[in-house]
């Protein structure tokens, strides 16, 4: 079955990873910034990483008939510093004029720290300035239930923002029934240790519905998996949904999402190889 | 009242037929990861871990008769505090909050 990978880190991952994801149907993947394993010691380092996620990446991504699309903005994980903050915001919007930029994120936050919410609250003013869709990292842990509920209800109280142009991502059995019912996109990350397995992700679609839900495989550096939409369509078919339920999770909904952008073009696979 | 029933599409028989191998070796890790606490060089050294303590809380969920075991597990091994931090104290988690005593804490019935 055809799918987008929503969130996969590609800058950390293989060639051969890209290979395995288009023999499994991937179409498209949409890449939000993130963290390298290190905090980055200066704006330069951010343009640097900016220009590699939209021009290298998405030539890698072509080889193989993927569309690569890209997300920008500092990680939750760097947004304790607000002065690299202030520079790095400066340099984004040069880069949001490029073709495959869809929009800002992963933003969001990490320890639920008072610097990390004033960044991700000068990133959302970013996007709204530009009008750009906003993808969003809730924490991994026990942060997780904390920084979910700060940032819907921050998001929640602000008149400005549209819930559906935004997607609150990394949800859990204890925040997807939150970010849903505030009436934002909300994304499930598949991991093989600490996160939603293909099963529990079921299961919040058998208990939530199909509306505003989206898988994705989050690969990066980490113990991660970039085949795990396959692994959801696989395990969603053994417990006996039908093929439009699955195909509406892994490929209507995130074009359903992707598509209030104008620069996102709905993936064909012929296509894509034909333009090579 | 489960609001959830019959949300699933295979029967109980089914589930079981298809899963029961995999969470049972899931049952057993877990089993022998406390097993393996108590061998431990060292051991007791970790008895008021606060990781320990919202884990065992969260095995009380599974025992459980009533539905949501998962939501109330998670909720075990989350920061309810939702007061800022004034700094990063750490570039990682724990996986579990370093609760004090409080009027979010659940150490007590973890304990129990």
């Amino acid at each position: 079955m055809n799918y987008i990978d929503m969130h996969a880190h590609m800058v950390s991952r293989t060639t051969d990873d890209y290979h395995a994801m288009a023999l499994s149907g991937c179409l498209a993947v949409t890449e939000p910034a993130f963290w390298s394993g290190r905090d980055r010691l200066g704006p330069e380092a951010f343009a640097d990483y900016f220009d590699h996620l939209t021009t290298f990446e998405p030539a890698r991504a072509r080889e193989y008939g993927i569309a690569h699309y890209a997300w920008l903005c500092l990680n939750p994980k760097e947004g304790e510093d607000r002065e690299l903050t202030r520079q790095v915001l400066k340099i984004i919007p040069e880069f949001l004029q490029r073709p495959t930029v869809l929009g800002i994120g992963e933003i969001g936050l990490n320890r639920v720290t008072r610097n990390e919410m004033a960044t991700f609250l000068d990133h959302v003013e970013l996007a709204l300035e530009h009008h750009q869709l906003i993808h969003i990292h809730t924490p991994h842990l026990e942060d997780k239930y904390k920084g979910t509920r700060v940032m819907v209800e921050a998001l929640a109280a602000d008149a400005r923002i549209e819930p559906g142009r935004v997607m609150i991502d990394h949800a859990e059995e204890h925040t997807a029934e939150l970010i849903l019912g505030h009436g934002f996109w909300t994304g499930i990350t598949l991991y093989p240790k600490t996160k939603a397995s293909p099963a529990r992700a079921i299961d919040m679609i058998e208990m939530y519905g199909s509306e505003r839900l989206i898988v994705a495989s989050a690969c990066d550096w980490g113990p991660s998996q970039p085949l795990a939409v396959p692994e959801f369509i696989f395990e969603a078919r053994r417990r006996g949904h039908d093929e439009a339920t699955i195909r509406k999770i892994v490929l209507d909904n995130p074009q359903r999402f992707l598509g209030q952008s104008p620069k996102f073009v709905p993936p064909q696979r012929d296509a894509a190889l034909a333009r090579r | 009242m489960n609001a959830h029933t019959e949300t699933c599409l295979l029967t109980q028989a089914q589930l079981l037929d298809l899963s029961f191998m995999e969470h049972r070796a899931h049952l057993l890790a877990i089993a022998a990861f406390l097993d393996r606490l108590e061998r431990a060089k060292g051991a007791g050294d970790a008895v008021e871990d606060f990781r320990l303590g919202a884990l065992r809380g969260a095995l009380h969920e599974l025992v459980s008769p009533q539905p949501g075991r998962v939501m109330r597990a998670q909720m075990r091994l989350s920061d309810q505090d939702l007061t800022l931090l004034d700094l990063r104290d750490s570039q990682s988690a724990h996986g579990a909050p370093q609760r004090s005593e409080g009027p979010h804490s659940l150490d007590s019935e973890a304990e129990q």
